[in-house]
């Protein structure tokens, strides 16, 4: 039955009329996007398609996913944009992934570096132009990593950033690589993902020693410590006695990434972004990798707990156990009495990649509904899960981004053998080298949205007048206007950490300011009156 | 003083197509696209709704791989296609993004295509715009926006009330860009000389909407298209900052196509630059000051006079446009601030020219940074032993490095609210900068007095 006192088929008339709200084309096009979880003659969800001309989407482009998402983060490289101003100006701090410098190391997270191209650059090329500002930043700034980045037109006049930044890194002594991901390339952000990946694990991974290895060494993967999420569950990861050797790439040190490979399990947060490295790493160094989600405290909970399995080490189990147990106890008083505030709640989740799926059993934890979710930029088989990844046809990628295929690195022990491996993976009941995705651990009813716009954000509030709408800032507004209450779960609207035991109380209490604000009593949602005043 | 590297670090300016996509939200019933890549749209999107708090939909040609080697034409066509279905706009913008200059689409061609195409298109008034961020900066976006606006649209046509009638009722306004507050606050400055006016952009609706019990996708406001028709049987012109070219100057092409009289005025940040444009409006209406606007400078001055013992003598930082950093220092000159850096990513000989002119009675002269990025504020800003920072929300880390306060102005403001409704200019915009000003400095005072401070 479905939750919001809709009938499956009342949910599949909800689709067809917004498939109908299009011209033909669009609505064939749509129709494959939208889909009513236990509507039985569903085809299966399209995704990670071309955005069609005109229709605004909340995507973003190759170099948003590359520099701005997995090379950004790594706190002691300069990113410099070779490109003309812009890109680089609205990739300026514009997402929360916080770091602090290490011990006596430096953060250079608040640098925006550019060439700033210029007419003559476009016409003559910028090479030049961008191997004396390396230079510069090697003088200047003096980071231990200097990464470029390409934007849209760089590709189209020819400059060869890689040569030109094997030569600086040649010269000055100093680590320089480059990522071709201008903003044209692929569909969305998700292209960059991959290419900001390989620029990693060519440059970067595999390229220092592990001083120190102990036996509980983890990576964690997917982890961009967004408000702070990595240092909310870090401590607890701690407590049960785990080092963190690496983050991908939240906080990141380029040094700590370089001396990943000698960790005996990666844990893998944010799928959609950064299952290219856990795979390679897998292939490379025969590191395996557990998808877990630490939002939410059920599954903060079982995702400890497969990791202690996979270590199948007894202290660990017990110390895992110890640490749950105290840290629920502590928490379920608060967690209870906002679970009374938000019980029966309808909420809607639209983000990224990866989020729609981590927030959802959270959302449930606090009684809430999840009337819709949705991805802006994710794969099939992050709806899917993993499964169906042979039957994805990936429609000339390869001119986009090579598929790296590595061998075992000669000379490199993984922590396992095969047998081991397999039993492992017995016992973790598949879990290892996995994902499931998000759409079977939805309840029938809830729709499923990929690449929501604006047009559908305005009939699905109407539809199903949610009681609270996460998204990102660029439907944020739109929801309020339309009198929802709004969250964002991408900065998290300036609060968070959202991860972990006390991250899910920080939630519950946002949530709970979102639709309990005494503000809300002065607006008349235009949809609550009549249909004459949608414009639409 | 140029810039000292040949890299940008932070950089002190955005890129142009943001300029076409604030302008154009400023005419009624209209939309943008920009024809590029998906990415620029939305970084647009997200770093106008960042300031203003609103929803910003910006449409994109959504150009891939194939369309940067063959070109885009066709997806240009059919994004049009499809903002004008869900949309119905009156007017569409359509600016370009590095991309589609890179690899040199014919814009004004594909448009007519459209055009031949699906005939019912010519109700709309489509308006290409070339916005390539590798020359010049958000500015030149927004006012070559204007004049392509005014190009298409403006007639000698005249309103049936304004026909014979001989009286001087028509004025138009290009106030570049300023806050909606600004706007509204200046619009009721013209309907207080009985003036009718049309704004060219009109943000103070579409950019600062209420929460009302209708929601309509594209934001009730904005210059009419009526109204721009009317722009060439206006008395006279105002534009608001003058330091880009002349070519970008809306209020000249109108002198030039259809005679109506141009004057370009700075933007009256502070009370010399308002005395401007109320004399200017005088002039042209030919009436004294209304009384209401004697008063309101009364009470500036006074307020300055009760200001002036925690100003004078305060070493300022500002930067931002040309002509907003202008303003700006003119403004400090006036209240006893010692402008001691004026910096600008943007450069022109009359920028500096002015900010000369401004200062040359000054105490100390300033250091004048053009086509600049913050690191170079950043290290001058030391240099000068600076007490404040005035401009947008980029010099923040400024501000916490030197731990100096900065005064949140201009665009973009992003980590504060209400940015949209900062008053600058008018007599009573310049009583509110002052009042922001001088409140700063007392409070980062009694912040580091040891001692508890008692009634000031
Ligand atoms: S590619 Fe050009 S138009 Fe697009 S964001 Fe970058 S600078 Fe701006
Ligand atoms: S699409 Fe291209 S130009 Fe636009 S932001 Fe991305 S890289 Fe920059």
């Amino acid at each position: 039955m479905a939750e919001p006192g809709k009938t499956i088929e009342e949910l599949c008339e909800i689709k067809e009329k917004i498939v109908a709200s299009y011209p033909d084309k669009v609505g064939k096009n749509r129709d494959k996007h939208i889909q009513v979880k236990g509507c039985t003659d569903a085809p299966s969800i399209d995704a990670n398609a071309k955005t069609i001309p005109g229709i605004i989407t909340t995507r973003g482009c190759a170099f948003a996913g590359a520099k701005g998402v997995v090379l950004g983060p790594i706190k002691d490289a300069v990113n410099l944009v070779h490109g003309p101003v812009g890109c680089s100006y609205y990739s300026w701090l514009t997402r929360r992934n916080l770091a602090r410098p290490a011990e006596g190391g430096q953060s250079f997270l608040q640098y925006c570096c550019t060439t700033d191209m210029q007419e003559g650059d476009i016409v003559f090329g910028g090479e030049k132009k961008l191997m004396q500002a390396i230079r510069e930043v090697h003088e200047i700034l003096a980071p231990e990593a200097i990464i470029v980045s390409a934007t849209c037109p760089v590709g189209l006049i020819g400059d060869d950033i890689a040569s030109v930044s094997r030569q600086a890194e040649e010269e000055l002594g100093v680590k320089v690589f480059s990522a071709n991901c201008e903003g044209y390339k692929g569909v969305s952000q998700s292209v960059g993902h991959h290419i900001a990946c390989n620029a990693l694990m060519e440059h970067v991974v595999g390229t220092e020693e592990l001083g120190d290895p102990t036996p509980l060494d983890i990576n964690i993967f997917g982890e961009y410590n967004i408000g702070g999420d990595l240092w909310s569950i870090e401590p607890v990861l701690e407590r049960i006695g785990y080092r963190i050797v690496s983050t991908y790439t939240g906080d990141a040190s380029v040094h700590d990434l370089a001396r990943a490979p000698h960790a005996k399990l990666n844990i893998l947060m944010c799928h959609r972004s950064i299952n290219y490295a856990t795979k390679m790493f897998n292939d490379r160094y025969g590191l395996p990798w557990l998808k877990i989600n630490y939002v939410g405290i059920e599954e903060t909970a079982r995702s400890l707990r497969e990791m202690a399995c996979f270590f199948g080490d007894e202290e660990l189990m017990e110390k895992t156990e110890a640490v749950i147990g105290e840290e629920m106890a502590r928490i379920a008083p608060e967690m209870e009495r906002y679970r009374q505030r938000l019980e029966g709640k309808k909420i809607m989740l639209f983000v990224g990649g990866s989020r729609a799926h981590h927030f959802q059993r959270l959302s449930e934890e606090l009684g809430m509904n999840v009337v819709m979710a949705g991805y802006e930029f994710a794969h099939r088989d992050d709806y899917e899960g993993r499964q169906i990844l042979s039957q994805i046809r990936k429609k000339g990628m390869s001119k986009v981004v090579q598929d790296i295929q590595y061998e075992l690195e000669p000379g490199f022990k993984p922590p396992l053998s095969e047998a081991e491996l397999e039993e492992k993976n017995r016992q973790l009941g598949g879990h290892l080298l996995d994902y499931e995705g998000m759409i079977s651990h939805m309840k029938e009813g809830a729709l499923i949205m990929n690449d929501l716009n604006h047009h559908e954000t305005e009939l699905i509030i109407r539809e199903l007048e949610p009681d609270v709408f996460c998204s990102g800032i660029k439907d944020k507004y739109v929801v309020e206007k339309m009198g929802v209450p709004s969250r964002q779960l991408h900065s998290y609207d300036y609060s968070g950490p959202y991860t972990g035991f006390d991250g899910a109380l920080t939630f519950a209490r946002d949530i709970d300011m979102a639709v309990s604000t005494p503000t809300i009593r002065f607006i008349t949602p235009p949809w609550k009156d009549t249909e004459a005043d949608c414009d639409a | 003083m140029a810039k000292s590297s040949v890299s940008t670090t932070n950089a002190c300016k955005l890129c142009r197509p943001l300029g076409a996509c604030l302008a154009f939200r400023g005419i009624e019933g209209s939309m943008v696209l920009l024809h590029g890549s998906q990415g620029c749209s939305t970084y647009m999107r997200r770093y106008i709704s960042g300031h203003f708090r609103e929803p910003v939909d910006i449409a994109s040609s959504a150009l891939s791989e194939t369309q940067a080697v063959y070109g885009g034409a066709e997806n240009l066509k059919q994004g049009i296609r499809n903002v004008v279905a869900k949309y119905a706009p009156a007017v569409l913008g359509v600016a370009t993004t590095c991309l589609a200059e890179t690899i040199g689409d014919d814009v004004g061609m594909a448009i007519a295509e459209l055009l031949e195409e699906d005939p019912e298109m010519r109700a709309i008034e489509i308006i290409p715009v070339s916005t390539p961020s590798y020359s010049g900066g958000y500015m030149d976006g927004f006012r070559d926006s204007c004049v392509a606006i005014l190009e298409k649209m403006a007639s000698a046509e005249q309103s049936r009330a304004d026909q014979g009638s001989g009286r001087i009722g028509r004025l138009n306004l290009f106030p570049g860009f300023l806050s909606p507050a600004d706007i509204r606050y200046l619009k009721l400055v013209m309907a207080g000389f009985g003036l009718e006016s049309m704004i060219v952009p009109d943000i103070s609706e579409t950019l600062d909407a209420g929460i009302g019990p209708v929601f309509s996708r594209i934001p009730a406001g904005g210059a009419s298209v009526k109204d721009i028709r009317l722009a060439g049987s206006a008395t006279a012109s105002i534009e608001l900052g003058l330091l880009n070219p002349a070519g970008q100057s809306a209020a000249l092409l109108l002198e030039r196509s259809l005679g109506v009289p141009a004057r370009r005025l700075p933007i009256p940040m502070g009370i010399r630059y308002s005395d401007l444009l109320f004399e200017a409006i005088c002039s042209v209406t030919g009436t004294p000051l209304p009384e209401k606007y004697q008063q309101e400078r009364g009470r500036l001055v006074d307020a300055m006079v009760d200001a002036h013992k925690y100003l004078f003598g305060k070493r300022a930082v500002v930067y931002g446009e040309p002509d907003f950093v202008a303003a700006l220092t003119c403004f400090l000159a006036d209240v006893g601030v010692q402008p001691v850096v004026c910096a600008s990513g943007g450069d022109g000989p009359e920028f500096r020219k002015t900010l000369e002119v401004l200062t040359r009675d000054l105490d100390e002269t300033p250091e004048i940074l053009v086509e600049t990025d913050f690191s170079d504020i950043r290290f001058h800003s030391r240099a000068a032993a600076a007490d404040l920072l005035i401009g947008s929300s980029k010099g923040n880390h400024i501000a916490r490095d030197l731990d100096i306060p900065l005064v949140r102005l201009g665009y973009p403001i992003h980590d504060r609210i209400g940015g949209q409704r900062i008053l600058h200019v008018g007599y009573a915009g310049a009583l509110n900068l002052l009042d922001i000003l001088t409140n700063t400095l007392i409070a980062k005072e009694q912040e580091h007095l040891g001692y508890g401070y008692s009634y000031m």
